[in-house]
């Protein structure tokens, strides 16, 4: 069949370098003066403010104690998590049971239900007296505070470390540890002196993600965090007082520390050793025993059951209840407080499916970019780090940043568009992350034999390039999409307008009923929930190329 | 002592039967190959003996130890990967020690068997290379060391030498050979090359299908194949189809196509009447210029000339229409021309008459 005459115009104009080039630098172009600057102009433009904060020392010390608690809790947070998601990545790939494709879908839950509602969950899970857990010692178990913050950060940083380890086990050359095992090493020390060295990057990775993830919580941290304030929380105070010392202060160092950490992560994560030469043969075979695997597989599940799966759904509960009483009917009329709800609900969507259109648009060219070097070497690793940046930027001070700037230097643009400016930062890495990674897995080669067959670069990628990465560009949209849809922090922070995570926080701050509270948190549960199964639908059988 | 024997041993992934009742003897200090196309079971074979995978059926011994619920670690064994699998994070010498360390020997008693193995390998001098920095050849022979340093009696070679290009494949095998020989060990070592199965092995298996066709020597195996696809895979056969139109105890009159007949000698039970298929090496062929009247000849017309450098390759155009292939060597005999009228003929004692296979010729003799 001939082409399309359109298809064949912009395969040829794609072999032209000039348009190939301009393509690229537009997409670099829009990446800093939309995602990477603003927020950093925005600290910039405020700089002066930050003397409020320097002159007051009790201000000040609150300010640091509260970017110190951040962080400590984040590099807590992840060092649990790779002790606890680890085995259970490990329990899913290695595992023979059916039943662990289940474990494997169970384990993104957490993922994908929209922070505030995780953290309302994990309120009624740990500390409401009358259902949770805590109705059985007729005391709040956890009651809200840097505990059931720990507690909540583990939840939903675990699926980061289980996913990327997960596919980095998979990924992995088993032949390595076939070697080790057959040369007399016992599982646990093939695992510990080889898999894992090898996985090294992978690992590292993970808990870089966990711990971003960590740091930038707003909307849950909110929930669950009682009268303790750690930096996200500290800005949230400060929004509204009209004191913009202590929010640019906080913003400025959590900034600039995460990314300081992130630099150093990424330059000494790959010279970092793992104690590989000394090896206990007896005691590490002892280890490896049958009952040493049961026993930890059991720890595995009851850590995921009990602190990450149920908390995570429990907020379901009230949600049945809701079913069998008149919430259903009220909520499905949109009586009362539900017009507002829906009315959420949608703008929610609207703006998760505009910011993913967007970025699938200006982030595909910059994932090339970075996947097939094309500014070269050193140009393209620099853009790759950069890319990263808004994800461990916490949100909340993204949001703070975005706000300053564009409404000091651009005030004309509406506020529907500053939040869609605050999601596209927030979800633009997930998409350029996966899409590189993707991109970087397809041999060069195949594009070279595309073009010596006479494909034009526009046609390589219709033809190769798309067709093998399209489930990866799905997953990463969908990705984006559920990240804005449950995007919490920086929405509070940069506009009015109220989207779905928005108005559950001010539900839970009116104390609206149980019942209203939990069916509008299963509602946007069973979204996501139906959302991630069709994802799973399609991706499923059909990554074998 | 590591002699390996497998029970009838059966391994299947999903519908695909891969090791299909394998009975096998594998004897102590043997140079052991399991030859035979890719996908036929051979690699399945090797990592069922190493304890990688488990069988569905079948006993596995090593020396006299039932070892099928055994893992790798325990069964003493030295596994060399065909892509060598040298653990990238550490140097030439924390691969090679890894073994007497992980068995947990001492740093003294690791080191000396580091030294003795590097120095057999000839890699002393790079013993602080990673495996990115080093070549094919090298990589494989610290591969090798690696094994060896583990103190293993039972060498387990999964297609060594697959990666590497020619010469040093060539080279690398009489090394292999000779290592194992010099220090007494068993080895099974899979490869879908024929010439080095026959160069390496003191015998072999051919495998098909997940299953054994036959063990034996490389010389019984090229002398004396007991298929058509064993006479096919090793070494290099024509096929002539016919009909056995007279038969004695040791010899038949086959009648080829075209009313052709020719004595060929018997070594498997065939019926008169009976459709078979007869196999002649191409440099047992006698070929002469013109037409010569003698026992056994065909005439025929030289369709292709290939020349091979050691070897001199005629195709032949049987007057039966049958082509059969003719190899000479090159320097010793007088070179023949393309449409020269030739007469071929061959002995009765090199050809091997086998009963047609029921799947076809074709069929039979598919490699894929």
């Amino acid at each position: 069949m001939p082409k399309p005459k359109i298809t064949e115009t912009l395969d040829k104009l794609s072999s032209k370098t000039a348009i190939k080039n301009t393509i690229y630098i537009i997409s670099i172009i829009i990446f800093l003066a939309l995602i990477l600057l603003p927020p950093i102009l925005g600290i910039i433009i405020k700089w002066g403010a930050m003397q409020d904060v320097l002159s007051e020392p009790e201000l000040m010390s609150g300010a640091l104690n509260a970017i110190g608690t951040s962080f400590a809790i984040a590099f807590l947070v992840s060092s649990i998590d790779i002790v606890a998601g680890v085995p259970m990545a490990w329990m899913i790939t290695r595992g023979k049971s059916k039943w662990l494709n289940v474990l494997d879908t169970f384990s993104d839950i957490p993922f994908i239900v929209p922070t505030a509602t995780l953290g309302y969950s994990l309120l009624l899970f740990w500390s409401d007296q009358s259902r949770g857990l805590s109705s059985l010692f007729e005391t709040p178990l956890v009651s809200p505070g840097w505990l059931l913050i720990i507690l909540l950060h583990f939840t939903f940083s675990y699926p980061v470390i289980v996913r990327v380890m997960v596919g980095a086990l998979l990924d992995y050359k088993l032949e390595y540890e076939q070697a080790s095992r057959t040369l007399g090493a016992a599982p646990l020390t093939a695992a510990r002196t080889v898999t894992f060295p090898i996985l090294k990057h992978s690992l590292i990775a993970s808990f870089t993600l966990a711990f971003a993830r960590s740091l930038s919580e707003t909307g849950a941290t909110m929930m669950v965090a009682g009268a303790f304030v750690n930096g996200p929380i500290f800005i949230k105070n400060y929004i509204g007082t009209g004191k913009e010392g202590p929010l640019v202060f906080v913003s400025f160092i959590l900034i600039a520390l995460s990314s300081l950490v992130f630099v150093t992560i990424r330059l000494l994560g790959p010279k970092l050793k793992m104690p590989v030469r000394k090896i206990w043969p007896k005691a590490e075979r002892k280890l490896s025993s049958s009952i040493v695997k049961s026993s930890r597989n059991g720890i595995t599940l009851l850590i995921f059951f009990v602190i990450v799966l149920v908390p995570s759904l429990f907020v379901a509960i009230p949600a049945f209840e809701a079913i069998f009483t008149g919430v259903l009917p009220e909520a499905l009329g949109r009586v009362g407080v539900w017009g507002d709800y829906w009315q959420s609900i949608s703008l929610s969507y609207f703006v998760g499916i505009v910011v993913t259109l967007l970025n699938v648009v200006i982030g595909l060219p910059m994932a090339i970019i970075i996947a097939r070097r094309k500014m070269g070497n050193g140009p393209s690793a620099v853009l790759d780090m950069l890319v990263n940046i808004p994800i461990i930027v916490p949100s909340v001070a993204l949001g703070a940043s975005l706000a300053i700037f564009w409404k000091e230097n651009f005030a004309f643009i509406p506020e529907i568009w500053l939040l869609i400016f605050a999601h596209l930062s927030i979800t633009y890495p997930y998409f350029v992350r996966s899409m590189s990674a993707a991109i970087e897995r397809i041999s060069m080669e195949l594009e070279e034999a595309g073009r010596t067959l006479g494909a034009k670069p526009l046609g390589v990628f219709r033809t190769i390039i798309f067709p093998l990465t399209k489930y990866s560009m799905l997953s990463g949209a969908i990705m984006m999409f559920t990240r804005s849809v449950s995007e919490t922090g920086a929405t509070l922070v940069v506009s009015n307008i109220v989207t779905a995570p928005v108005l559950l926080v001010n539900w839970v701050k009116n104390e609206v009923p149980t019942a209203t509270l939990g069916l509008g948190c299963g509602f946007l549960i069973l979204f996501s929930f139906i959302i991630l199964l069709v994802l799973r639908l399609v991706v499923r059988g059909r990554r074998t190329y | 002592m590591p002699d390996v024997r497998l029970v009838n041993v059966t391994k299947r992934f999903g519908k695909i039967v891969a090791v299909d009742g394998v009975n096998l003897h594998i004897y102590d200090k043997e140079y052991f190959s399991l030859l035979g196309p890719s996908g036929c079971g051979k690699t399945t074979l090797l990592r069922l003996i190493a304890g990688l995978i488990q069988p569905d059926k079948g006993e596995i011994y090593i020396g006299d130890r039932l070892v099928n619920d055994v893992p790798p670690e325990d069964r003493d064994i030295g596994f060399v990967f065909q892509t060598f699998a040298l653990f990238p994070h550490m140097n030439a010498w924390d691969n090679v020690t890894y073994g007497p360390r992980v068995k947990g020997f001492d740093m003294k008693k690791a080191g000396t068997i580091g030294h003795e193995v590097l120095e057999m390998v000839r890699l002393h001098e790079r013993l602080d290379a990673y495996p990115n920095e080093l070549s094919g050849g090298m990589m494989q022979r610290i591969a090798v060391a690696r094994a060896l340093a583990a103190g293993a009696k039972l060498l387990l070679l999964d297609e060594p030498l697959g990666q590497l290009d020619a010469k040093v494949r060539n080279e690398l095998r009489y090394e292999i050979r000779k290592m194992v020989k010099d220090l007494e060990l068993t080895a099974i070592h899979v490869t879908h090359d024929q010439a080095e199965a026959m160069a390496i092995s003191d015998r072999i298996a051919v495998i098909k299908k997940g299953k054994i066709l036959q063990v034996g020597t490389p010389t019984e195996l090229y002398m004396t194949p007991k298929s058509v696809f064993v006479a096919y895979f090793i070494g290099e056969s024509n096929f002539l189809e016919g009909y056995v139109s007279n038969l004695s105890r040791t010899e038949a009159i086959i009648e080829l196509r075209g009313g052709v007949k020719i004595q060929a000698g018997v070594q498997e039970n065939v019926e008169k009447d009976e459709r078979v298929v007869l196999a002649i090496r191409p440099e047992t062929f006698v070929i002469e210029k013109g037409i010569k009247k003698s026992k056994n000849s065909i005439l025929g017309i030289i369709e292709r000339i290939t020349f091979e450098g050691t070897n001199i390759r005629y195709g032949v155009r049987l007057e039966n229409q049958d082509l059969v292939v003719v190899v000479k060597p090159s320097l010793v005999e007088e070179w023949l021309n393309v449409g020269e009228k030739v007469t071929i003929s061959f002995s009765l004692r090199k050809t091997h008459v086998f009963s047609y296979p029921e799947v076809g010729l074709r069929e039979e003799l598919a490699v894929e």
